[in-house]
């Protein structure tokens, strides 16, 4: 103690709970500013989100429709020689196509000038496809049948407002006055929006045909890497994060794994590339392209994502488990076996799928194996040949897209986007609800 | 497909010695399975193991060896004369390989018989049009040195695959009657089982080092190679970026300090965008925020990071990019040139970090113990007043770990930087400017038709190889402070 005390006459400072002085105001309004700094970095990071979700959904829409032109066309045998007998045999038969047209639209009082140019413009080459539908089915000349031909991708651009008339620029795809024919056939109920299933289930075109993209081919070249992800990554995986878990002693070897699976999993993904891209086809000869050297590089790079869930599964499980087993005589082994992995299967399900997730978006080592840079026209003939035969990953489908100099391409992409993005919802969802319905609290 | 045809024989025959083991153990105790040393099961998974696990080691140790014997075999037989001026070795046997396809291929489809496919007697000529009409691709025609070895490539493969085969086969049934033998009632099968399948365990835990491995050693050796066409000086100090595409060497400049600094400007700028919103979301989550809006609000800041990067790398060319042109472009400010720049690129990828950020450092801000904000409430502090003269403090080093993390995510990004960057390597200020990082030239310079002897395919692995240092003393140095200052309150 100190005999010093508060001098009696010091003047003092009149403060009320009524009445705030200036620091505390100060500070008060400090506590406000700096929790409304906190919401804003929450807003803007959902506002991000949304934002990314509407350009995705409003960029990616018009690719799921296309536009047909519905007509029914009728072919005599005449004609049918007649056109046969040409030099130019396609184009007699968009002749007689576009005769027929006109036909149709002055039937419904429509009169609008249009050559075979503008026909090809809009439709592509028609004749081609009139041919090929002629010869091979000859019993159907003279019979009325109903054509359904997909319009060229600036018209589908028309048609969901990228392309508008103003900034058309008459070019050899399409001319502003072409539009009117558009128009009129839209009138007339020829030209119509339909769901796109090409595009669902088709193959990649070249590029010079983005109407008749399609992503199907890519989404059986991802199922099949991801079919060798799931059957290699999966038993590595669980083998490795049992060992290290419940057997590996502490020892040099076993610092030495920990500290390379923690360092793989932030090695880059494109890292990973260049290993593929040396070992497998390089050094092993491996085929390119092909959804088994894809599928392997995407192993290794998923391996750490799953041993290190793996690991936290088999940790939750609580000891009594463990020593119960022991003590009523199982080994270690069957300890582990028959009992931890089990109650630990839940957890290591959930870690692997989300592994295979992402897995299912990752793009950079896939371009470094060659999963981009051709056109991947079919399926492939067979199960096993799925593996081998060269084929494109939705990720490298749409890169290759976005990569091409024509813009239409860019719907395409912006659709195999939508459609991956499913993917990866399902698989999430499907994780979620295992955690939920079979997660044990101890 | 005979590699499946093979697995499939070697599983028959392990499983045919895993029924003969389990019932030869029975027998020997006639039938009185109290009196075997393990349960009847283990006897038989004792032979199945022997049976398959041999067998397959040999199997994969073959195929990786099989190649580079017949390789070095074909190559040996090439004559000095064979190989054209501006080309290499190593070309001519790509060469070789893909004319040995090529036969396979027709030999598949039938448009030349097994035999023409082998015989001396095949003129190359004949041979090279028989490819070209049966579809397999063959750039130019067939010089008679190069078909010879494509007909020895092929011959040694055939051999070698029916070898395998051969001893695959053999070693699985030895394994399986040696397993067979030893299935004896005092057999000790239950330890042989778990012995081995720990072997397998810890087998299964080393792929993570032979990853590693592979990493280091195929980066390694092209980076040698690579530094032996072109002088490491130059790679690592100088200043432009110019790979020629038509001839092969010489007139290049492969300097990787454009490419450094258009990473590190990137990333800088996406820290810039992430650091702040990740840190203050973090803070009001952790902090302010109740139970409610924090179970909503942080799963969904989570799915920005389940977002593959492709889409992000759309999202900065066709979205981002013509926006920012808007407003900085020639019609507004007139900054900015063309749609994909650092900034576009930075900008996404920040966008593309803000949870990483966020959920590392909601961690690490949970970690600190509530006595200790407790006490500063005690004496009189603010909750703004805690958390910033307190618990960030105490949260700092992890924060720091957290930040290093995503900078090394940011440097090792490649996707948003190829589609959003541009293409052009320049040193420049102007954030508005296009330029190029490390990972966008990898991809660059390894896709297409690239011969792996050129430097300008080469220096890929070169640039792979900083990216992997890089990140690897990013990653290291996060650990390390993670785990040097975390632990001070647990």
């Amino acid at each position: 103690m100190t005999d010093t005390s508060i001098p009696k006459d010091a003047p003092r400072a009149k403060t009320s709970i009524h009445q705030i002085d200036a620091l505390t105001k100060k500070r008060n309004a400090a506590e406000k500013r700096f929790k409304a700094y906190g919401m804003a970095a929450i807003g803007i990071g959902l506002f991000f989100l949304i934002v990314l979700f509407t350009s995705i959904i409003r960029s990616g829409a018009p690719a799921f429709t296309r536009t047909v032109l519905e007509v029914d066309f009728t072919l005599t045998q005449a004609q049918y020689e007649e056109a046969e007998g040409q030099l130019f045999k396609t184009a007699a038969y968009s002749d007689f196509f576009i005769a027929e047209l006109e036909e149709t639209l002055t039937a419904d009082g429509m009169s609008v000038e249009f050559d075979a140019d503008t026909i090809e413009r809009i439709l592509g080459k028609v004749g081609g496809t009139l041919r090929e539908y002629y010869r091979a089915n000859e019993d159907k000349l003279g019979e009325p049948v109903t054509f359904s031909l997909a319009t060229s991708s600036r018209v589908d651009g028309y048609f969901n407002g990228r392309v508008t008339r103003d900034g058309l620029e008459d070019s050899r795809f399409l001319m502003a006055a072409d539009l009117d024919l558009v128009d009129a056939l839209e009138e007339a109920g020829i030209i119509t929006s339909e769901f796109n299933w090409p595009f669902i289930t088709g193959a990649d075109s070249g590029v010079d045909n983005p109407g008749g993209a399609g992503i199907g081919a890519s989404v059986v070249g991802s199922f099949f890497m991801m079919l060798v992800v799931l059957a290699l990554a999966l038993p590595i995986g669980v083998a490795a994060s049992i060992y290290l878990e419940e057997f590996a002693p502490q020892n040099r070897f076993t610092d030495l794994i920990e500290v390379n699976i923690s360092n793989l999993a932030a090695v880059p993904s494109i890292v990973f590339g260049i290993l593929g891209l040396a070992v497998f086809i390089q050094f092993m000869h491996l085929p390119q392209s092909a959804p088994l050297v894809g599928g392997l590089v995407l192993t290794l790079m998923t391996l750490p994502t799953i041993i290190i869930s793996t690991r936290a599964a088999l940790k939750a499980v609580p000891p009594s488990i463990r020593e119960a087993a022991l003590g009523i005589g199982a080994s270690r082994m069957q300890t582990v076996f028959h009992h931890v992995l089990p109650l630990a299967m839940p957890g290591i399900l959930t870690g692997t799928i989300i592994g295979l997730a992402q897995a299912l978006g990752e793009t950079a080592p896939l371009l470094l194996i060659g999963m981009v840079g051709f056109v991947a026209r079919g399926y492939p003939d067979g199960f096993l040949q799925g593996f081998v035969e060269p084929n494109s990953a939705m990720p490298a489908q749409i890169y290759t897209w976005a990569a091409r100099a024509d813009s239409a391409f860019y719907d395409k992409a912006w659709g195999g986007i939508i459609i991956l993005l499913i993917f990866l919802m399902f698989m999430n969802i499907l994780a979620v609800i295992l955690r939920r319905r079979f997660e044990r609290r101890w | 497909m005979p590699i499946i045809w093979l697995v499939l024989i070697v599983a028959a025959i392990a499983g045919a010695g895993y029924v003969a083991g389990r019932a030869r153990a029975m027998r020997s105790v006639e039938g009185d399975h109290r009196k075997l040393h393990s349960l009847p099961s283990y006897y038989g998974w004792n032979v199945a193991l022997k049976a398959i696990v041999p067998a397959f080691i040999l199997a994969v140790a073959w195929l990786l060896i099989q190649p580079l014997v017949v390789s070095s075999s074909v190559s040996g037989m090439l004559p000095e004369g064979a190989i054209p001026e501006n080309s290499s070795r190593g070309l001519i046997m790509a060469e070789v390989r893909r004319a040995a396809d090529g036969l396979d291929m027709a030999v598949e489809t039938g448009s030349i018989s097994p035999e023409d496919a082998r015989s001396d007697a095949a003129e190359a000529a004949e041979i090279s049009q028989v490819l070209k009409d049966s579809g397999a691709v063959v750039t130019s025609e067939l010089t008679e040195p190069i078909l010879r070895a494509a007909q020895r490539y092929r011959a040694l493969n055939a051999t070698g695959h029916l070898l395998m085969t051969g001893l695959v086969i053999l070693l699985s049934v030895i394994g399986a009657l040696w397993g067979i033998r030893e299935s004896r009632g005092d057999f000790r099968a239950r330890n042989t089982v778990e012995n081995g399948l720990r072997s397998l365990l810890i087998g299964a835990a080393s792929i993570a080092i032979l990853t590693t491995l592979g990493i280091v050693l195929s980066l390694v050796f092209n980076t040698i190679e690579f530094f032996r066409l072109y002088p490491a000086a130059d790679f690592f100090f100088g200043t432009e970026w110019a790979p020629s595409f038509s001839g092969r060497g010489g007139s290049s400049e492969l300097g990787v300090l454009p490419l450094l600094w258009g990473t590190f400007y990137v990333s800088i700028v996406a820290l810039a965008v992430a650091v702040p919103i990740g840190l203050f979301a973090a803070i009001y989550l952790s902090e302010y925020a109740s139970k409610r809006v924090r179970s909503v609000a942080k799963p969904l800041l989570e799915v920005l990071a389940g977002i593959p990067t492709i889409v992000y790398g759309l999202f900065a060319l066709l979205t981002v990019g013509p926006l920012l042109l808007e407003i900085f472009g020639k019609d507004g400010l007139g900054w900015m040139q063309a749609g994909t720049a650092v900034m576009t690129a930075g900008l996404v990828m920040g966008i593309m970090l803000i949870p990483f950020v966020s959920s590392l450092s909601d961690d690490i801000i949970n970690a600190v113990p509530q006595a200790m904000r407790d006490g500063s409430y005690g004496l009189g502090a603010t909750q703004s007043e805690t958390i910033r003269q307190v618990v960030l403090p105490a949260a700092l080093p992890g924060i720091v770990g957290a930040i290093l993390l995503a900078a090394s995510r940011a440097i090792g990004e490649t996707m948003i930087v190829v589609l959003g960057a541009g293409a052009a390597a320049r040193l420049s200020l102007n954030p508005f400017e296009a330029m190029t990082t490390v990972t966008a030239k990898i991809v660059s310079q390894l896709t297409g038709d690239a011969d792996f002897a050129s430097p300008e395919a080469l220096v890929a692995f070169a640039l792979g190889m900083t990216l992997f240092v890089i990140t690897l003393g990013l990653n290291v140095l996060a650990l390390f402070i993670v785990r040097k200052y975390r632990e001070q309150y647990e």
